[in-house]
């Protein structure tokens, strides 16, 4: 068996909501890959906290279907062959926002600065915030090998996400909170 | 400009509705580092002249909310709550967790000077540059929980109809305070996400006293630049590697301490200190967690260690409540502290508590000390407005705690924690019952008591600290050892998690600083430099006082008498702190320090830092013996 830091093939992060500490280090391991800063709100995978303890990460499902890339109406997303994920040209995206608008999970969002896309682009197949995860051992985050999966399950809203999983935690009384 | 800081502080005067963009200068930066230094400064700058006339409670107070260079690097996202303390009508440096440091950063500003008062409720919104005093009419009187959720609903619907089109907007970090902190009362706290607390020096008091239900800021840009990045990456990941090789302190936080500090080192508060040891295995930690923690691992931005458990009682008479641990303070001061022994009741009274937007060590400090009063006979149940406050009787200090939030009955009293309570309480019954009081210069001691000698905890630490009994800022010799308060200052002003730093020294910390801001810091520097500056700012604070009290050094600079009781059971049976012993280290304490024999700053300590203004302050000290408030 072939081990994870093997796996060349197409990948996906598995994840495991309801253990997210809240820690935000995938926030932080993701800005600094992509723009060499500690920038949350530049981050691929945000931590929404709508709920305290209700805390997750909120990250790009790759949809089976890909939405976003067949919405683009610039040809700006394609798909990533090697990694599965969503390539964003940053050329031609205008930041118009259609991509979001078809997201089932509202998952992508506009840089503060550059106005472009931020979508999940997995690290080129070693992503970073799972790392992170990893080596703390809480486990939220795992690579694993893309398989014929219905991933799509995973691109909630950060609200639908957040009643979930405050509901997980609190029972009825999460409605309070909602 | 100097690295790693935003370069900016917003000033917002309440009183007349506006805010503006202040810029410090650097050396107060280079000297004071943020946070705790910072908050010494800008106070003494600004109010050292009038100090003593300053109601801690009233519109002339400045509430500061200061982040530190270190504030979103440093694994543990800390930033710092400061003014006038409604408790030592000192100043304490009161830090909290949570992402508003950093939230802080990203929008631009190293912190936020809050003056004047408002004249009716509102909240502070901000967004980057875009500042907004808005009406908190709907909120006013919500509890912290209600607070957080309807806060969170409106802002983001405010960020989502203000900046629209570029997604979902995750929530807004927020301070709020809950019906204590409205009603002033002297035990209330600044609250983030439902439990976390920058506790001690009454703070919640103070922004209730500016109409100021809460502040919620979100910045979208990235953490001010630091001046070596590769280095701080490399930093961080062994601050984490050093934390995850903490296998049970990750595991179990503090809350392993209600058991063991009673057990093991007899320091922990039991039926208001008149014990410190239990040995009640219906409150270890496995109790805990296999009854209430329903989430193992809770943290702050960047934290490795998730000290923090989310526990709810999911059956029986407390149903429903919910709190993080608690962690070990208010495990002991709402458990063993109250008489109580179950995770279950503790559960509920510290939810109770968080909602109110109580401190859980000085409420449940005067609720021990009251609860000792109806034992010795000294308070009635018709003192008590009806209560039974017998030890155990967790009902009965839910209706007390509720009382004192909203200072209703005996309540009114309580709120004004336990020093004051004792003293006002003291002369109606013409009674000495300060003997109850276990503080120090009116704040509640920390769980971590000295008789045995077996906890962190020293026997000078609580006497001489200028944060009192701030179990965080235990002091003790030599004066510039790595036992004095004066590393604490600097944890609480670069703004460390003291968690995250157990397995690092001080020199890893001058490093860190080096690589955010560019600057040189060393152990001389910083004891003979800023650490030392604050130390006497804040000493100076103190002793100035007023309006309502007044510390005097010679009676005031010394453990609670409980302390020097023989402790009554368990296997330190008989151990007492020494008076002597004590009166003479601190002594030395004095000279180290450069105070004179009576405990104030001598002229040439305060010349010799360049603290002129200090100097003049505290002149009228060294004329005037200082008055007894007894």
């Amino acid at each position: 068996m072939k081990t994870l830091l093997e796996i060349r093939e197409p990948i996906w992060i598995a994840r495991d909501l309801s253990k997210c500490s809240g820690c935000r280090k995938c926030e932080i391991a993701c800005s600094l890959s992509h723009e060499n800063k500690v920038w949350p709100e530049a981050s691929r995978v945000r931590v929404f906290m709508i709920v305290p303890g209700a805390d997750f990460p909120h990250l790009c499902a790759q949809c089976e279907d890909y939405p976003c890339v067949k919405a683009c109406p610039l040809k700006a997303l394609s798909i990533n062959k090697k990694t599965s994920a969503v390539a964003v040209d940053n050329l031609k995206c205008t930041g118009c926002g259609k991509c979001i608008e078809i997201c089932p999970g509202k998952v992508p969002h506009i840089h503060p600065s550059t106005k472009k896309i931020l979508i999940c682009d997995l690290c080129d197949g070693d992503p970073q915030c799972v790392k992170v995860c990893q080596e703390g051992g809480w486990g939220v985050l795992k690579k694993v090998a893309r398989r014929d999966h219905a991933y799509s399950l995973y691109a909630r809203t950060p609200e639908e996400q957040t009643r979930n999983l405050a509901t997980k935690l609190y029972g009825e009384k999460a409605e309070e909170f909602l | 400009m100097i690295k790693g800081y935003a370069g900016k502080f917003l000033e917002v005067d309440l009183g007349r509705d506006s805010f503006k963009n202040v810029v410090l200068d650097d050396d107060w930066l280079r000297d004071y580092i943020g946070g705790r230094g910072l908050a010494a400064k800008i106070l003494c700058d600004r109010l050292i002249d009038k100090w003593d006339e300053i109601d801690p409670l009233g519109a002339e107070n400045i509430l500061l909310f200061l982040s530190g260079p270190f504030t979103g690097y440093f694994p543990g996202g800390r930033m710092c709550i400061s003014g006038k303390s409604p408790q030592s009508n000192g100043m304490v440096g009161s830090t909290v967790g949570g992402e508003f440091g950093v939230e802080l950063r990203c929008a631009g500003y190293d912190g936020i000077i809050l003056t004047g008062r408002a004249k009716k409720p509102v909240y502070l919104f901000i967004k980057d540059a875009d500042v907004e005093i808005r009406d908190a009419g709907a909120i006013w009187g919500k509890d912290v929980k209600q607070t957080n959720t309807l806060l969170n609903k409106e802002c983001r619907k405010l960020l989502t109809e203000r900046y629209p089109n570029v997604g979902a907007w995750k929530e807004p970090a927020q301070l709020y305070i809950g019906p204590a902190g409205e009603n002033k009362v002297r035990t209330a706290i600044v609250s983030a996400k439902w439990t976390h607390a920058a506790g001690y020096g009454g703070y919640g008091g103070v922004m209730g006293s500016k109409n100021l239900k809460a502040v919620a800021i979100k910045g979208t840009g990235p953490l001010p630049e630091a001046a070596d990045l590769e280095k701080i990456k490399q930093m961080i990941s062994e601050v984490c590697e050093k934390s995850y090789e903490n296998v049970l302190w990750r595991r179990w936080g503090t809350g392993g301490g209600g058991y063991a500090f009673g057990a093991k080192t007899s320091s922990e508060p039991v039926r208001n200190w008149q014990e410190e040891w239990h040995n009640e295995k219906s409150y270890g930690v496995d109790q805990f967690e296999n009854k209430v923690w329903i989430k193992q691992a809770w943290s702050d931005f960047g934290c490795p260690t998730n000290c923090l458990k989310i526990a709810l009682v999911k059956s029986g008479k407390f149903k429903g409540a919910i709190t993080d641990n608690p962690d070990y303070e208010l495990e002991a001061f709402l458990g063993p502290n109250l008489g109580i022994f179950t995770p279950e009741e503790n559960v509920f009274l510290a939810s109770l508590v968080d909602d109110l937007g109580l401190c859980g060590i000085q409420t449940g400090s005067v609720m021990g000390f009251a609860a000792e009063l109806y034992q010795e006979e000294i308070l009635s149940k018709k003192d008590l407005d009806g209560i039974e406050l017998k030890w155990g009787n967790t009902e009965a200090f839910a209706k007390l705690a509720k009382m004192i939030a909203k200072r209703e009955g005996i309540g009114d009293l309580l709120a004004e924690g336990t020093y004051r309570a004792a003293t006002i309480l003291g002369k109606t019954k013409g009674k000495d019952l300060l003997k109850y009081a276990v503080q120090s210069k009116g704040i509640a001691i920390g769980a971590h008591g000295i008789r045995s000698g077996r906890d962190f905890s020293t026997d000078i630490g609580y006497a001489c600290s200028v944060q009192c009994g701030d179990h965080t800022s235990i002091t003790d010799l030599p004066i510039t050892g790595y036992g004095s308060e004066i590393w604490k200052i600097l944890n609480d002003s670069a703004i460390m998690c003291n968690f995250n730093t157990f397995n690092i020294d001080e020199e890893f910390k001058f490093q860190f600083y080096q690589a955010i801001t560019g600057l040189h810091l060393n152990r001389k520097t910083w004891t003979l430099g800023g650490g030392m500056k604050t130390l006497q700012i804040q000493r100076s604070l103190l002793l100035l006082g007023g309006p309502d009290i007044k510390w005097n050094p010679k009676t005031d600079d010394d453990n609670p008498s409980r302390f020097y009781e023989p402790l009554p059971s368990g296997p330190y049976k008989g151990q007492t702190a020494d008076r002597i012993e004590i009166r003479e280290k601190i002594k030395k304490y004095y000279e180290e320090a450069g105070w004179d024999q009576n405990g104030i700053p001598r002229t040439e300590t305060l010349r010799s830092l360049n603290l002129e203004k200090v100097d003049s302050a505290v002149a009228k000290l060294r004329i005037r013996p200082i008055a007894s408030n007894r």
